[in-house]
């Protein structure tokens, strides 16, 4: 049903873009709210940079069209799921068309912090139609690899109170008030966010990890991952020896010793 | 509802049968194309910068028109007044596509919208619809002139290609939508005549006690589903 290759448009292709052109590597980083997906973002930048390849990093309402329209329209209290889930799908054409494919073009290794997904989920999770979201969505290209950063929301709850220290409205889903107060909420809408991305694991080829583990272990399994995507090398060494290296000097003195 | 290429004179039109029907004692709600509180910003924005492609210049006034059928148009529907609304996701359905956006696609997109009690489309050739607009502006604006597309060097040729283009898209689908067709060279007395004539064949049972009682036809779209969006 899906076209998988890599660079492929799933459905309907963009009018104006020859795929051919497309040299670059596409990685998306999804998960659920308060995941830690900027941070391993933050660490994988670093790392690719200092690999030697040209990154671009892009995230949700970041579109020089639609990303300031979308902060104003949540500040309000009338924006409905449905506005809501166009209003993000064209921030994130315009980042597909004017950033992510101009970057694929010239060869950069695009790191997304969530793609088309976490959109669809959103509005799966508010109660729309999947197929509508599915071909309304269906001009996105199909990453070399997703990275499902997979929690239960347990561990979300502790995260967002412990680092945080209080709920979301948009991240409780307090839009449609799934509960009686913003905790509930939260574990309600956050639990149908999951729900609603393990479905896509298989028809999106999704790789998950586990989220529980700490940062530095996710990190490396991210490295192991992408590693193998056969990125384009710089100088001599094989990339793969030297990742175990640069994490080593990151990683604090521990058992080893 | 009132479809048409630009010039035809459905604006017009439109505003005179929702003064019509106020008047008439009926609850009455007007929503024009583009004019989404939340949206419309970022359209001007965009328009003025001229950072549109065919694509996002399509999601946005999807983007403008869900938030006007969430929070304007559906909860006054279900409350029984008529919404009178200049342009309908038939705009979209001929002039995206006339910018080269996928037919299905768009049409998937407004899914979510619900199905016109009365679809009225003015029709009128081309050069008549030119004439009126050529005749009352100075400058033709960029996207309305498809200057986007790189059809023509000309503004006033490009327009005239462009609007060509949507002109097809209405009249190949004016038939498959159930449009009321009203010929839009005819007088103006005259067309609002014929237009009010149908509205009273087409709801004159519905309206009762100031409101419609006709429910909203139901889903939109020419993609079947099982489980319908509103």
């Amino acid at each position: 049903m899906h076209n998988r290759q890599p660079l492929h448009f799933y459905r309907e292709p963009l009018p104006g873009v020859d795929i051919s052109e497309l040299q670059g590597k596409l990685v998306v980083i999804e998960g659920p709210d308060a995941v830690g997906r900027s941070t391993q973002i933050a660490l994988l930048r670093q790392w690719l940079e200092r690999e030697g390849h040209a990154v671009l990093d892009t995230g949700m309402a970041r579109s020089a069209l639609a990303g300031k329209g979308i902060q104003m329209a949540k500040k309000g209290n009338t924006l409905g799921p449905i506005t809501m889930t166009l209003f993000y799908t064209t921030d994130f054409a315009d980042r597909l068309e004017n950033e992510i494919i101009p970057a694929l073009r010239a060869g950069f290794v695009v790191l997304i912090d969530r793609y088309i997904f976490s959109i669809m989920a959103r509005a799966i999770a508010r109660g729309e139609d999947r197929r509508w979201i599915e071909q309304v969505a269906g001009f996105a290209l199909a990453p070399h690899a997703v990275y499902y950063l997979r929690a239960e929301v347990d561990h979300l709850v502790s995260r967002v109170v412990l680092g945080r220290g209080a709920f979301d409205y948009w991240e409780s889903g307090m839009d449609l008030r799934f509960g009686p107060d913003m905790y509930e909420s939260f574990v309600r809408y956050q639990t149908r966010l999951i729900k609603a991305l393990d479905t896509m694991v298989e028809p999106y080829d999704f790789t998950v990890i586990d989220a529980g583990q700490p940062i530095g272990r996710i990190f490396r399994e991210l490295q192991r991952h992408i590693s193998k995507l056969q990125l384009a090398r710089v100088g001599r060494r094989p990339a793969a020896r030297r990742i175990p290296k640069l994490v080593e000097e990151k990683r604090p003195i521990r058992k080893k010793a | 509802m009132v479809e048409g290429i630009d010039g035809s004179g459905k604006s017009t039109q439109i505003s005179l049968l929702s003064h019509w029907l106020r008047s008439q004692g009926y609850a009455v709600a007007f929503s024009e194309w583009n004019s989404s509180p939340l949206v419309r910003q970022t359209t001007r924005r965009g328009k003025r910068k001229e950072m549109f492609t065919p694509s996002t210049f399509s999601l946005i006034h999807a983007t403008d028109f869900a938030d006007r059928m969430e929070s304007y148009i559906l909860p006054l529907v279900k409350s029984g007044a008529i919404v009178c609304a200049d342009r309908y996701a038939y705009t979209a359905f001929a002039r995206d596509v006339a910018r080269g956006v996928s037919r299905s696609w768009v049409r998937n997109l407004y899914r979510f919208a619900i199905h016109p009690n009365l679809s009225f489309y003015f029709r009128v050739p081309l050069d008549v619809a030119l004439g009126r607009i050529l005749g009352g502006r100075d400058a033709l604006k960029y996207y309305e002139a498809g200057m986007d597309l790189g059809l023509a060097r000309d503004v006033e040729e490009s327009f005239r290609i462009f609007q060509g283009r949507i002109l097809d898209e209405y009249e190949a689908m004016a038939q498959e939508m159930g449009f009321h067709i009203i010929d839009a060279t005819m007088s103006i007395e005259d067309q609002q005549r014929r237009m009010r004539k149908i509205v009273v064949d087409e709801l004159g049972d519905g309206l009762k006690n100031g409101v419609l009682h006709l429910p909203a036809g139901g889903e939109f779209g020419a993609q079947p589903t099982a489980s319908p969006l509103l």
